[in-house]
């Protein structure tokens, strides 16, 4: 286990914000660490890095305890805070060979590293100027490669792609994707598609809980089952079709479009065309629209709320 | 620590602040020692060095702050606290670190001053006339006393995040510790009270030391007095996991 919470609590004074989670995460694995603003995702992240102590509990990370052992635990974690601060003072080849001074490269050997991260994290072109003058985009990048620079067994990423356009957010995604072999990744996000394209394996937290631990693909069947956007040329009759075997629940969208919500592992798709020749009605659309990680996303989080 | 140490002291050679503070130290003191009638050395008559020492401390006082008062500030402010914390390094490697720097900077703002020795000891009737032990007591206290006032300002620095709060707590501090104790020991009435609390003082020390006597108990009471605050330091440090 290269990473591994164990009934971790924090309070901070009245305010439980994490409480009792548990979790690990195997090496080589890269896990999405879901949840809403104030989960509690950044302090789990903290404590684990080893600037914050838990209130209870247990952090271990490569097998060394994130309490007793803290030198070796920051030593095998490479970590990119919430907000990525950086000295914007410096310039960016300085900061990264500063940051290596920090691991204890040196010489030749932190030479030819910094220039290796800076080809990695596509900082060529920056290289030369200050952090300040780079845009948000390229800062990340510099946040990124001095998470990477001592070639960590562990990453730690606090919401990487946070403030990036689209097109930086792919990029980014890139560089994780493409760091991350043989690495233990544990990223947090409230961007459901870039869990989706980077990691196996979710656990989302609300409220310092966790309220799900699957694999992705699990995660989209169990929760999901699917949605049909169907549309007909004719008025749509609401109950009939929500009487059909399978189907959980019809939501119209306009008068001849409806989304048929349906039960999962059920497919009602032959079942809506007889019902349509049946009534003598035309279908003219007939989509299906998967459960994303977002509609999973409100369901995990607002079913917490509720309880 | 050494890498803290080089990243600080860069950081008062990129920026201007160690010209600055040099520029501004160098300047005062040598005004006041050959210019400023009421201070020059060659109006008084006297081969002595007795300006650079009894003034200094109280450019001291406004100048060491300044170099420290953006040393935790800045960080807590950027958030890069964060980043030095989670990296292999003890907390009393960074203070440490930040400290020398600013102690450095401070050593290299005095040593210039070392030519106001030479010249003072040519002009002496006859040449070399000057009291030389205690021209060299006199700048170690003066040495110490800048360290001290680097661990105030250090500490000062580490419970805001705003460096002009940093930056007149520090000197503010400073002031108490230099000759505070001192001018409130004269209110006390006298006996061992009063003594008592102006030992507590710097300029007892200070003074003592600029006799030419060096003394193992102002040595301790310098080392005591640094070590105290930058422990005070770690512990507004550390005070980030209660």
């Amino acid at each position: 286990m290269s990473l591994q919470i164990q009934n971790l609590t924090k309070i901070y004074g009245q305010q439980k914000a994490v409480d009792s989670i548990s979790f690990s995460v195997k090496e080589g694995e890269i896990v999405g660490f879901l949840g809403p603003n104030g989960a509690g995702k950044s302090t789990t992240m903290k404590i684990a890095t080893g600037y914050l102590p838990p209130s209870s509990g247990m952090a271990k990370v490569g097998g060394y305890d994130v309490q007793e052992q803290p030198l070796q635990v920051k030593k095998i974690i490479g970590y990119l805070p919430e907000h990525n601060p950086l000295y914007l003072d410096m310039y960016v080849h300085e900061y990264l060979r500063f940051v290596g001074g920090l691991y204890g490269i040196t010489g030749g050997t932190l030479r030819s590293r910094v220039e290796e991260i800076i080809a990695l994290c596509g900082l060529t072109q920056e290289q030369n100027k200050k952090l300040e003058s780079l845009s948000k985009g390229y800062r990340q990048r510099a946040g990124l490669a001095q998470a990477l620079l001592h070639d960590p067994e562990v990453l730690i990423l606090d919401e990487p792609t946070s403030g990036l356009d689209p097109n930086q957010i792919i990029e980014i995604r890139k560089v994780i994707k493409e760091v991350s072999r043989n690495k233990t990744v544990l990223f947090s996000s409230h961007i459901m598609q870039e869990v989706q394209a980077l990691c196996d394996r979710v656990i989302v937290i609300n409220k310092g809980k966790i309220v799900a631990d699957d694999q992705l693909s699990n995660l989209l069947q169990h929760k999901g089952g699917s949605t049909l956007v169907v549309e007909f040329k004719e008025e749509v009759n609401v109950d009939e079709l929500a009487s059909i075997d399978g189907v959980s629940s019809v939501t119209a969208v306009t008068a001849f479009k409806c989304k048929v919500h349906v039960q999962p592992g059920v497919d009602v798709r032959s079942e809506l065309f007889k019902y349509a020749s049946d009534k003598n009605r035309s279908l003219i659309e007939l989509k299906v629209e998967e459960h994303s990680m977002e509609s999973i996303f409100k369901e995990l989080t607002s079913e917490a709320t509720e309880k | 620590m050494i890498q803290i140490f080089s990243k600080e002291f860069n950081g008062f050679l990129n920026s201007l602040i160690a010209y600055i503070v040099i520029g501004v130290f160098l300047t005062g003191i040598g005004m006041l020692m050959w210019v400023f009638p009421e201070t020059a050395v060659l109006d008084y008559g006297y081969a002595d060095m007795d300006t650079l020492f009894s003034l200094g401390p109280y450019v001291f006082i406004f100048l060491i702050p300044a170099i420290t008062m953006r040393s935790f500030a800045e960080e807590k402010k950027m958030g890069t606290m964060e980043l030095l914390l989670t990296k292999p390094l003890s907390e009393w490697d960074i203070i440490n670190g930040k400290f020398l720097a600013g102690f450095a900077l401070v050593l290299v703002a005095v040593i210039p001053t070392l030519i106001y020795y030479y010249s003072i000891f040519l002009l002496g009737e006859p040449a070399g006339n000057i009291d030389t032990p205690g021209v060299i007591g006199s700048y170690v206290g003066l040495i110490l006393l800048g360290g001290v006032f680097c661990s105030v300002g250090i500490f000062a620095s580490s419970v805001t995040p705003n460096q002009i709060v940093s930056f007149v707590v520090a000197a503010f501090l400073c002031l108490i510790f230099y000759s505070g104790f001192d001018s409130f020991s004269s209110l006390v009435a006298e006996g061992g009270w009063a003594l008592w609390i102006k030992q507590l003082g710097i300029l007892d020390h200070y003074d003592s030391m600029s006799r030419g006597l060096i003394d193992s108990r102002d040595l301790l009471y310098f080392f005591s007095v640094t070590g105290l605050m930058l422990l005070l330091t770690k512990t507004v440090l550390s005070s980030r996991q209660w």
